[in-house]
């Protein structure tokens, strides 16, 4: 039970996928216009992280090592089909303002992250309890940065309106650009107090992968490849001056 | 014709895919600190979204809407568009060597990027013909381009700035990026 309590913990604050690890940017930046969104979102994409988790962690002995990524995006994939057409049936309202993201929860790195570094190599329990952990923190993230950006760009928190009528709101803050801006800001302040945070690396990563997958956004292969490249050339180069 | 020309400048620049729709935001803010490689990632993204939204569509119509199979749409799709970058990576390494060094390292993030499955996505929501969904993918890809290599050249003059320093790295990047998207929200009068 204790290491139940602990993934929940390491979901909810330790790893924390919206603030520490920065995973799943896209439904961060998209769906935080207001908090019932933000909420709904997280919720949604904890059901599936669970039963994923639930699922990857039963055939863990059975998927074969080789194609277990695409058994992966198959089962996830199965249960984001079934979690849409239940929104579709009971939450039409919540269905149609979170529109197209829902199918796109399959590609949300967080799921497929959780399935090859935890439930693929753990128990059913602690898997079920790290994917209902990583979900909450991704919700209580998603609601965080929906309730702020609502209140400054509509005056309203969960459509209900708080602030006075004198207030104006600042309605670029629920268009596009106020998202960047806001992630911008949350950032910078994880940078000044030197918090724990993906995007907190500020040392020149190695020429290997360091298996920092969370600070490297694909950037390390390119910069990999670049930096191949250029030593290469370099070594052709230097065997041309010698041979002169 | 007209209404071509509508679609696709609706999805390059109105509705851009990254500034407007976040999708792709991963690649957008990875792969775009030198102009080279961000145009490196824009082709590949071009040449693969334009593909896999000819595949998707011919797929929808003949196997899923056929046989009533619509509800398999996500499954389905998500496959073929992997299965598909496998293919072109496979394709490209035997038949064209220039083509498959500038775009082979890229290759393999694309499958991750949700900007792909997102067009497949939306050309069948929106009811759109083949030709129309092979233009808005064309059009949805372009507009990924235009922004991840202005992003590119932005970041490389930022590089020799003196941004303070909490700034530094990923904030400076989020806040340029905002500013572009104020940017392109000037092309909402466009249609």
């Amino acid at each position: 039970m204790n290491k139940c309590m602990e993934r929940l913990y390491n979901g909810i604050i330790k790893e924390n996928p919206t603030f520490v690890l920065m995973l799943g940017m896209c439904p961060t930046l998209a769906l935080t216009t207001n908090a019932v969104d933000a909420m709904g979102m997280g919720l949604t994409t904890t059901i599936v992280l669970v039963m994923s988790n639930l699922l990857i962690s039963l055939l863990r002995k059975v998927i074969p090592e080789k194609v277990r990524i695409p058994a992966f995006i198959v089962i996830v994939a199965s249960f984001v089909t079934i979690v849409k057409m239940l929104l579709e049936a009971y939450l039409w309202e919540l269905n149609q303002s979170l529109g197209i993201y829902i199918p796109l929860i399959v590609v949300n790195c967080i799921i497929l992250g959780r399935a090859e570094s935890y439930a693929s190599k753990n128990p059913v329990a602690p898997s079920i309890f790290d994917g209902l952990g990583m979900g909450l923190g991704f919700t209580i993230g998603l609601t965080v940065i929906g309730l702020f950006r609502e209140l400054i760009g509509s005056g309203t928190l969960f459509k209900v309106a708080v602030m006075p009528d004198s207030y104006e709101p600042l309605k670029i803050f629920v268009n596009p650009p106020g998202a960047f801006l806001v992630l911008a800001i949350l950032t910078a302040l994880q940078n000044k107090f030197k918090l724990k945070s993906a995007t907190n690396v500020t040392q020149q990563e190695p020429l290997a992968c360091g298996g920092n997958c969370a600070s490297c956004l694909g950037t390390t292969c390119t910069e990999n490849h670049e930096k191949i490249e250029l030593a290469k050339q370099e070594a052709k180069n230097k065997k041309g001056e010698d041979g002169k | 014709m007209k209404e071509m020309i509508l679609v696709l400048i609706g999805a390059a620049l109105v509705n851009n895919v990254v500034l407007s729709q976040f999708l792709g935001i991963c690649p957008f803010l990875g792969v775009s600190k030198r102009t080279k490689t961000a145009a490196g990632m824009g082709g590949a993204v071009i040449f693969v979204i334009t593909i896999a939204s000819a595949l998707t569509w011919i797929i929808n119509r003949v196997l899923l809407v056929n046989f009533k199979l619509e509800y398999l749409q996500t499954i389905v799709f998500i496959l073929v568009i992997a299965a598909l970058v496998q293919l072109i990576e496979m394709f490209l390494k035997k038949y064209s060597h220039s083509l498959y060094e500038a775009l082979g390292v890229y290759l393999p993030l694309i499958t991750t990027n949700c900007a792909v499955l997102g067009v497949a996505l939306t050309n069948v929501q929106m009811e759109y013909s083949f030709i129309k969904s092979l233009v808005n993918g064309f059009g949805t890809a372009v507009g990924f381009t235009v922004a991840i290599v202005i992003l590119a050249g932005i970041r490389e003059r930022i590089e020799y700035n003196d941004v303070p320093s909490a700034f530094r790295g990923m904030p400076i990047v989020l806040i340029t990026a905002g500013l572009m998207s104020i940017a392109f929200m000037g092309f909402a009068g466009l249609i």
